[in-house]
């Protein structure tokens, strides 16, 4: 297990180094870094400080171990419009996104499982065809409009829920949270279930297709013919197995849900990182941009090395060929 | 349905040609959904190609547009005489003819930047198949990487930095969708050279493009035709979204992205109809695409036949 | 007198599909005794396997039993429930598959596996179930079970796990068994240890057996009796050393030639020339018609079993009468 972390550890290092790379060619050879990098209003003096500050007159591999060197002790820059260091900027929002895209993930496997489950084992049932239809138009469906049309008929016309931000939060671990008060909970509901559209329809389908495989398999065959119910070959036996796909494709996703909480939390005024990125998007404040992307590849990676370990934790197979 | 034609006389079958392209289009058509959703496809096409002749207003002439006629409800007759059978805009657009027109953009960026993504991600594709070795490896690193990483991201930093503009978003739609193309046809190329056929061209001394146009690219075609679909679909998705963000096409060419967008701020005093139907043209746009596409894999797609 | 443990009588067993209906089982009948054993051989796709499913009504659609009786003890199959079958599966009729690599679910503890069979039919505390299952692990023959208990499927040989599923058979003691090939995987020292277990277990228990085989040296060694299956039919079936000695149908001698220890050696193994029929349309009359050597007009009629030898059936209008040097 521990050969298998380090190993994972290392690969993760591996494409952070080549993506700070990559955000550091688009920033300082490909852009003008100086109009990237430092305020348009700052004068003269200020931005001969800065190029010196920021080494622009260095070659430019130099130059990008200074950003890397930056970039480790935490320095991303600083906002033009907040005036702030971007990193802290752009921490403060991630409670808020963070817990958007848990709800939407679990909103999404509470919903999913259950249908992907019933269109599995009762594949012709005209519900089934109901659900199959259903998952073509959440995949179909786009994000925010639908948003829009929640706001719509729940905060508009029918007044049942609040239309935008984040409502009521408590202070946790030095974060601010909305899900532990009823009013920030019933803020939430409506952005999490529209960011989980798209990911009921994929864990429907997931969930149905991988039934539909386990129950081929004779070891569903042999549970049966073991006399045992068949909830619990349900329950048991396909569950399980199913579960290992459902699991890792929906922790993959939650990057994805990551970067699409931008247009929901843009559509429901949710005061996270992907509304703060649309803003300083807008106004053109770049250093919040370069932080955005490297906390953003930051964070995929450890979703990826989360699930990969989940996973082994899950399949018996994968956790001892680790520990081999 | 397909039973009586199963069991057809061998007479009957016989007297009618069977064709590989005739099979493609029964059992196409077996599907009432996927058939609907083609018309319904074909329609809207028509619809946005014929805009000009069609729509009840040039919203983009600004002589015809009458800011007193601003925001009125759907089957409301304007000061011009023309009855907006679904309203009009904070500026006095006729809705209508906004979506018509927005559908043309919208259609135009999605299949235009389908087409690109595909020469490109198509040529890579085949690159990597046919030069193996440190070439593919390394186009096939980039593929990961961009599959890796959210379309809506990428594409919403290409135009962070690029600007607005339609052949921005283009640019950014083909970025970010080439890589799903190449993937397909290093696979599926891969696959076909192993094939006898491949060898016996290679035997006959045929030169290199010959065998990838008449022998790889044919076929290549079926699952790059199945991408294809849906890529656009998921091209007219992300274009209306960036759109809607405020970093797509500009306000002077709305798309069914930015009509939406601009009915937003007048939804919370019950304005709907402003962001409703361009909604609906998206959505009816989106799903016909799919339905077909859906439809297209499970009868491309070998593996799925029984 | 006590019924047999099973009489299977006329069974038909289709699948409907879309190309036509796959008549897998075809007439098949039988009886097996208490204590006694079945050996059912016959070549891949003649509806072995099918057989065994649908004693234990585990067909799945589009196939389902068309017809005829299956008698446990006395009581027709068909008629039960489905919570009524279930409550038999595993308890008083239990099965053994034919792909040990396949019959363990992956994800779960052989542990998890075993108890839950007991608890599906007796209530008794976990820590029981769990004491039997390792007492079954150990009868047939898997070192320190206790341990191996808590191990996942795929940390096992494929002898081990046919081991296993063989001791989850066994957890309820039950009345019958269908085995489906399970020393088919095995290499030739355990299939004779699983063999020789076999037949200590009818003794001990007077467990009837249904042994699904195409191997005739096995058969030769295990069974009582023995049905001989042709596409989806029962061509002949006796008592084992009679059939094999003197067989009746022209497809069992071509069977007993193809072995390869029963040949002189230096003579070129014997075959049955052609292949097997597609059971979608099967031609009328006898099945084996197009590759019988002593095919005449007369098998165009489909040929009934009847009875040529005290015990001895055949389904065969030119049965080979006297004995064939084989
Ligand atoms: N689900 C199904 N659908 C259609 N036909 C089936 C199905 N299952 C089995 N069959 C048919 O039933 C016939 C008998 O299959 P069966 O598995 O009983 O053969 P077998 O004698 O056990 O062969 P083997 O020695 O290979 O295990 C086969 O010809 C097969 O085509
Ligand atoms: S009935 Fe005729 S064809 Fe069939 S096995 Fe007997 S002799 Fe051969
Ligand atoms: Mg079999």
């Amino acid at each position: 297990m521990t050969v298998f972390l380090l190993r994972r550890l290392i690969q993760a290092a591996a494409v952070v180094l080549a993506m700070s790379l990559l955000v550091f060619l688009g920033v300082y050879a490909i852009g003008d870094p100086v109009e990237i990098l430092i305020s348009p209003e700052a004068d003269q003096i200020e931005r001969e400080r800065a190029i010196q500050a920021l080494g622009l007159d260095l070659p430019l591999w130099q130059q990008y171990l200074v950003f890397l060197g930056n970039a480790l002790r935490g320095d991303l820059g600083r906002s033009f419009v907040f005036n702030e260091p971007a990193l802290q900027l752009i921490l403060q929002r991630m409670p808020a996104t963070l817990e958007l895209a848990v709800g939407a993930t679990v909103a999404a496997l509470i919903i999913g499982l259950p249908l992907g489950l019933y269109a599995g084992l009762r594949p012709n049932s005209t519900l089934s065809k109901g659900i199959m239809a259903g998952s073509i138009l959440g995949f179909s469906l786009p994000t925010f409009w639908v948003g829009l049309m929640l706001i719509m008929v729940f905060a508009v016309q029918l007044g049942w829920l609040p239309s935008t931000g984040r409502g009521e939060t408590v202070e946790v671990l030095g974060m601010r949270w909305s899900f532990l008060t009823a009013n920030g909970l019933a803020h939430m509901v409506m952005p999490a279930i529209n960011l989980s559209l798209f990911k009921i329809s994929l864990v429907i389908r997931l969930t149905r297709a991988g039934v539909r495989e386990t129950m081929l398999m004779d070891y569903v065959k042999f549970a049966r013919a073991k006399g045992l119910s068949p909830t619990r070959i349900t329950m048991v036996h396909v569950f399980k197995n199913i579960l290992i796909p459902v699991v890792t494709v929906v922790g993959l996703e939650f990057g994805g849900t990551i970067a699409f909480s931008v247009v929901t939390e843009s559509v429901f005024a949710w005061p996270g990182m992907g509304k703060l990125i649309i803003d300083s998007i807008n106004v053109l404040d770049r250093p919040v941009m370069v932080a955005y992307l490297m906390i953003i590849v930051l964070m995929f990676i450890t979703i990826n090395l989360i699930v990969d370990i989940t996973y082994s934790l899950l399949d018996p197979r994968v956790r001892l060929e680790g520990k081999a | 349905m397909s039973s009586t034609t199963a069991g057809a006389p061998p007479a009957a079958a016989a007297a009618r040609v069977e064709t590989p392209f005739r099979r493609f289009v029964s059992e196409f058509a077996e599907s009432r959904l996927a058939l609907l959703g083609l018309v319904v496809f074909a329609i809207i096409a028509l619809v946005a190609i014929l805009a000009p002749w069609i729509a009840p207003q040039n919203p983009y002439d600004l002589a015809q547009l009458d800011i007193m006629d601003g925001r009125l409800e759907p089957g409301s007759v304007g000061g011009s005489g023309i009855t907006h059978w679904l309203g009009t805009d904070d500026q006095g657009r006729d809705m209508l003819s906004g979506i018509i027109y927005g559908l043309r953009i919208s259609l135009t960026v999605g299949a235009g930047s389908a087409i690109l993504a595909c020469l490109v991600g198509a040529s890579l594709g085949m690159l990597a198949a046919y030069a193996g070795g440190r070439t593919d490896s390394l186009i096939m690193r980039l593929v990961d990487l961009q599959l890796s990483f959210p379309a809506i991201l990428a594409a919403l930093m290409i135009l962070a930095f690029l600007g607005k503009g339609i052949l921005n978003v283009v640019i950014a739609l083909v970025v970010v969708e080439w890589a799903y193309y190449a993937r397909t046809v290093r696979g599926t190329a891969l696959v076909e050279r192993r094939r006898e056929y491949i060898e016996a061209a290679q035997c006959l001394a045929l030169p290199t493009h010959r065998i990838i146009f008449r022998h790889l690219l044919p076929n290549c075609l079926p699952p790059l035709i199945v991408v294809g679909t849906m890529q656009i679909a998921r091209a007219i998705a992300l274009e209306a979204t960036l759109s809607f963000l405020g970093l797509g096409v500009p306000i002077t060419e709305p798309s069914l992205g930015l009509l939406i967008a601009n009915g937003y701020e007048y939804m919370l005093s019950g304005k709907y109809w402003i962001s409703f139907y361009p909604g609906i043209a998206l959505l009816v746009t989106i799903v016909s695409i799919n339905l077909v596409g859906d439809q297209l894999r499970d009868v491309l797609n070998p593996r799925l036949k029984k | 007198m006590t019924p047999p443990t099973l009489q299977v009588r006329n069974l038909r067993t289709h699948f409907f599909t879309r190309a036509g209906v796959v008549k897998a089982v075809d007439d098949v009948s039988f009886t097996v005794d208490r204590g006694k054993v079945l050996g059912l051989v016959g070549e891949s796709g003649s509806g072995k396997s099918v057989t065994g499913f649908s004693i234990l009504g585990l067909v799945d659609p589009p196939g389902r039993i068309a017809g005829g009786q299956i008698l446990f003890k006395g009581q027709d199959l068909a008629g039960l429930s489905e919570e009524a079958m279930r409550q038999l599966r595993g308890n008083r009729i239990a099965m053994i598959f034919q792909d040990p690599m396949m019959t363990l679910n992956p994800v779960l503890r052989i542990d998890t596996q075993m108890i839950e069979t007991v608890l599906a039919h007796e209530k008794v505390s976990r820590e029981e179930a769990r004491q039997r299952a390792r007492d079954a692990l150990g009868q047939v023959g898997i070192p320190s079970p206790e341990e191996r208990l808590r191990a996942y499927p795929h940390q096992f040989s494929g002898g081990m796990r046919q081991r296993v599923a063989i001791a989850i058979a066994l957890l309820h003691k039950p009345d019958l068994i269908v085995a489906d090939e399970p020393t088919t995987a095995l290499d030739v020292t355990i299939q004779g240890q699983i063999l020789a277990e076999a037949q200590k277990l009818c003794a001990d228990f007077g467990t009837a057996l249904i042994w699904i085989t195409h191997d005739l040296s096995v058969v030769a060694g295990l069974a009582d009796d023995i049905a001989v299956m042709y596409a989806g039919k029962v061509v002949e079936q006796g008592p084992v050393t009679q059939v094999l000695d003197q067989p009746l149908h022209p497809y069992t001698v071509g069977l007993i030639g193809s072995v390869p220890s029963r040949n002189k050696r230096g003579e070129p193994l014997r075959q049955i020339p052609g292949m097997t029929p597609s059971l979608l349309n099967l031609p009328a009359g006898c099945a084996f018609r197009a590759r019988c050597p002593r095919a005449e007009a007369r098998c165009a009629e489909p040929p009934p079993m009847a009875e040529y030898r005290p015990g001895r059936h055949a389904r065969c209008i030119h049965p080979y009468e006297e004995a064939v040097a084989a």
